[in-house]
């Protein structure tokens, strides 16, 4: 594969077009369309799993210092979860939908049948390097797609275990992954794909949509934002900050798109769940976070230098609550809680994508549904913590976001009947479950027509007793119809 | 410009939209539009493109007088959640996917149908609850002014407005921030569309077109379904604005030895429907512009395209009209077989088995239909699987555009997303999941510090194996 550490030949424009016709001439020739074959890809694809639990944990330790039990459940425990799923319901997704006809058609039958779309192109991301690789692909192989895998370049160790891996177990005729940075990505994005599915941020989905656009290439876009989490009194305050925790250092430390961002809580409300936090990241992670097996560590020192910026800037530094301490050689951060930061901070700006925890203060938690509907692009997910039903009804109704949870934070990613995707900003499209296997189909529309009740009355000559006759046809009312034919 | 669409987002903003009530009120001053301007609906399409009344009430009127009642009477059971089943393991909790309005949506419409194109997708993003703007083509310029002038006066005018105007306006909407644009036209067109919506990450439809086949197989046998067969086929091509349609049979397919039996049918059945002669035609629509008629004359100028014409050819220049023609086998590296035809021009391509059809589809880009008249259920079943269209319909035409069940959209250079009925209501939508969770029980297993017993916990958990779960709890399995 064209890594670039190698003395290999470069993965050029040529190479993305030729492997990409290959790819083609597989789906042509069929191989990916029986049931036979996305079953075998899908048992190795779990085989590949189970056999190499160990690599797959000691590439995510090498990458991100990721705990064992977060690699071990969300990148493969929930990766399992997912091949088996697609195992056990794939019959069931292929086969054809009936649909309804009327009147207007009769006599005729109709049906809806999914077919794949082609030769798919994923772009993954760097937290979650193997789910994020993977998981499309489940619902890509179930649609019965050719497929080509771009790993992200910022999780070495995984992107060359996947590349390995993927080699090894599944149908390299059909499968294929590229490792490589943005020369290689670029090679692949001027190829004509049949869908292209992008894990990332808001800028470079930009530059996929954009070359998607030159060959018409559908696209499901998972991107991020500011997830926001609204804390509410007369809550059972230990169990929904411990869920909170959870949600955002429990996962990558923060390095997540579903991770929560910030919190709204009231006023007087804040210095009890300061408190809170403190009580429960200190029974979570210890005295010295920094030195805690459980927490993953910040990718790379690009990141690091971002969110020590964040910390920095003025009138933020002066708010942390809790927290604060950093590693730089190795790449740490404890969790940090800040309080009453500025709204026009940069962290209040861009998506944190870290372990620090700006809490904002209202007056009343009603105020927050406005604030965040207002602050700009629509989040991943928003979260609300709250006993109040009338309060719940109204964050339902009126918070926009990809996802919501009420009383948990990230749980819903687990939910295969639950679609997982962004709106706005945080991205078009969905997966996960049969969404995945929706994603990479084409739902294609038949109509099934006799010859029978053939009606002169679709046909030239036109005459007004035609109209009223079509009229009253088009408007299905049996009543109208049989004036219509009595002449009336 | 910019202060429309301001207030079509102030609009948004303030709820008004969202309601039920607000959508049902809107869909019926829709219906009330359509049926107080009936004559002056049909006398703008028969200017803008010769329409008869018959034709304008088939495909236009009707049709959207049919998808507003049918909204109307669906969209309490659409806006509904959706209840989703959840494992014991996220006891109690409840989960469900609630449909949204996605904001301020633009709609660009066509000349070709220059009612339904703009209305249709209009209904849809009016049930779903979003703020419109509708571009209508300038290439149907009475039907345009219609809209922008009879709109406003039926429906909420802050909350779905109409511009005017050709490509430059066009370009400049392009250039501004909506949560959704719907797109019909051409694929050129289409990459523009896409292009600018990737800016600000808007989500699309497009619905494009293709060279749409018709496939004609044994049904020639049987004399009278060899008759309907014809009738279907002209009634087709020749019935929808001459051609011009998006789902219109673009060439026909079909073995050697029938062709001459079905070019006889066909020719007939365009003398009865249409008149014997360029003077004599009738119940047909016009070329829509001086720019289409010359692109259609030129795809017959090629001398091997001229030779193969079998059947009408004359043109009228100054009624901007021409005669249904057919074409036997004209050259298959001709424009007439490589381009989208959208005219009264039908090739007629020869094979020596039907079988070769389906290869010879595949060798060009997806199409938004294929049609196949046949009665053999292994060819069909062949044809399912071994070609790719937005959608295939046997032993008719053009009728799966009545269908509200079946979802109307393309598939590679034809297009992407769909409508039609509840797929309308989809794709002005935003699903939004929400999970609901109480705050007992606790699994602890959820939380830091880490251990061995907390790892197989969770590694139970998700494989749904409760009764290990349960052993483990109890001591009686090892962590």
């Amino acid at each position: 594969m064209g890594s670039k550490s190698e003395d290999k030949a470069v993965f050029d424009t040529e190479s993305a077009k030729q492997m990409v016709n290959k790819l083609r001439a597989s789906f042509m020739a069929g191989k990916t369309k029986t049931y036979e074959w996305r079953v075998s890809q899908l048992i190795a694809m779990l085989n590949m799993l189970e056999e190499n639990e160990l690599q797959i944990v000691s590439a995510l330790r090498d990458d991100l210092s990721k705990p064992e039990l977060e690699s071990s459940i969300y990148e493969i425990a929930m990766l399992k979860n997912s091949c088996k799923l697609a195992l056990k319901e794939m019959k069931h997704w292929m086969k054809p939908e009936k649909a309804k006809t009327s009147l207007t058609t009769f006599p005729s039958s109709a049906e809806i049948v999914s077919e794949p779309l082609g030769v798919v192109f994923v772009i993954s991301a760097w937290n979650y390097p193997f789910l994020l690789s993977l998981d499309p692909m489940v619902g890509a192989i179930a649609a019965g797609n050719a497929i080509v895998l771009k790993p992200s370049e910022l999780a070495p160790a995984s992107s060359s275990l996947l590349a390995k891996l993927v080699a090894g177990y599944l149908d390299g005729s059909c499968i294929k992954v590229v490792e490589g940075a943005v020369p290689e990505t670029s090679a692949l994005l001027e190829q004509k794909w049949d869908k292209i599915f992008y894990t990332g941020n808001g800028r470079v989905a930009r530059i996929v949509m954009a070359a998607a656009a030159k060959h018409l290439t559908p696209i499901v876009l998972e991107l991020g934002g500011k997830s926001p989490v609204i804390v509410d009194s007369g809550i059972d305050l230990k169990v929904a900050t411990r869920r909170i925790i959870a949600g955002k250092w429990g996962c990558n430390n923060g390095q997540a798109c579903v991770s929560p961002d910030y919190i709204i809580t009231a006023k007087d409300y804040a210095v009890k769940l300061v408190d809170s936090f403190k009580c429960e990241l200190q029974q979570f992670y210890g005295k010295n976070p920094l030195e805690s097996k459980d927490l993953s560590r910040i990718v790379n020192s690009n990141h690091f230098d971002r969110l020590s910026k964040l910390l920095e800037e003025d009138k933020v530094s002066s708010k942390i609550a809790h927290g604060g301490a950093r590693d730089e050689t190795n790449l740490k951060i404890a969790p940090t809680i800040l309080l009453d930061v500025p709204i026009n901070s940069l962290i209040m700006k861009e998506e944190i994508f870290g372990p620090l925890l700006p809490i904002i203060l209202v007056d009343n938690v009603e105020e927050s549904f406005d604030m965040i509907n207002s602050s700009g692009p629509k989040p991943l997910a928003a979260y609300l913590f709250t006993n109040n039903n009338k309060l719940k009804e109204k964050f339902v109704a009126e918070v926009s976001a990809g996802g919501l949870v009420v009383n948990d934070t990230t749980v819903h990613l687990a939910e295969h009947n639950l679609p997982f995707g962004g709106v706005g900003e945080s991205g078009m499209g969905s997966y996960h479950g049969k969404f995945s296997f929706d994603a990479f189909s084409h739902k294609k529309a038949v109509l099934y027509k006799g010859f029978s009740g053939d009606s002169s009355l679709r046909y030239p000559p036109y005459t007004r007793g035609k109209l009223r006759l079509l009229q009253a046809l088009l408007s299905g009312s049996i009543l109208r119809i049989i004036r219509a034919l009595l002449g009336w | 410009m910019e202060k429309s669409i301001a207030e079509l987002r102030e609009t948004f903003k303030s709820g008004r939209t969202k309601s039920v009530s607000w959508r049902k009120k809107q869909l019926k001053a829709f219906l009330d539009l359509v049926n107080e301007n009936e004559d002056s609906i049909f006398k703008a399409l028969d200017q803008d493109l010769g329409k008869s009344p018959v034709e304008s009430y088939r495909d236009e009127l009707g049709i959207v007088k049919k998808s507003a009642t049918y909204s109307l009477s669906c969209l309490d059971k659409w806006v509904a959640p959706k209840k989703g089943d959840l494992p014991l393991l996220l006891f109690p909790s409840k989960a469900e996917v609630i449909p949204e309005p996605l904001g301020v949506v633009l709609i660009f419409s066509a000349w070709n149908f220059p009612i339904t194109l703009a209305l249709d997708p209009l209904i849809g993003a009016i049930s779903a609850g979003n703020t419109v703007l509708l571009k209508p083509s300038e290439l149907a310029p009475a039907c345009m002014s219609f809209l922008i002038q009879a709109i406003p006066q039926y429906l909420d005018n802050k909350a779905i407005k109409v511009i005017g105007g050709g490509a430059d306006v066009g370009e400049r909407l392009l250039e501004l921030r909506w949560d959704k644009i719907f797109f019909t036209g051409s694929p050129r067109v289409g990459r523009l569309v896409m292009t600018a919506a990737a800016k600000h990450l808007t989500p699309v439809t497009l619905e494009l077109g293709g060279k749409c086949p018709a496939i004609v197989h044994n049904t020639l046998s049987n004399p009278s379904k060899a008759k309907v067969t014809a009738k279907r086929i002209v009634g087709a091509k020749w019935g929808p604005c001459t051609g011009q349609a998006c789902i219109a049979i673009d060439y026909v397919l079909v073995e050697e030895k029938s062709a001459s039996t079905l070019i006889e049918l066909l020719k007939k059945c365009i003398q009865r429907f249409y008149g014997g002669n360029l003077k004599e035609l009738n119940s047909i629509s016009r070329i829509v512009n001086k720019n289409q008629f010359q692109r259609l004359v030129n795809l017959m100028k090629d001398p091997h395209v001229a030779a193969s014409v079998v059947y009408g050819g004359s043109v009228d220049e100054e009624q901007l009209v021409i005669e249904p023609t057919i074409l036997l086998d004209p050259p298959l590296d001709s424009e007439i077989m490589n381009e989208e035809i959208f005219g009264p021009l039908l090739p007629i391509i020869t094979v020596k088995n039907i079988e070769e059809s389906i290869e010879f589809i595949n060798s060009k880009p997806n199409p938004l239909v294929i049609y196949a008249f046949t009665e053999d259920e292994t060819f069909k079943k062949r044809i399912l699987s071994d070609t790719s269209s937005g959608s295939v319909t046997f032993n008719d035409a053009m009728i799966q555009f009545l269908c509200d069940s079946l979802p109307f959209g393309g598939v590679g250079q034809s297009g992407f997303g769909r409508y039609h009925g509840k797929y309308s209501f989809d794709t002005f939508s935003h699903e939004k999941s929400v999970l609901h969770r109480a705050f007992y029980p606790e699994l602890e297993p959820r939380y830091p510090p880490w251990t061995n017993f907390k790892l197989m916990f969770i590694k139970l958990a998700y494989g749904f194996d409760y009764l290990g779960l349960m052993l483990l709890m109890l001591g009686f399995r090892k962590s």
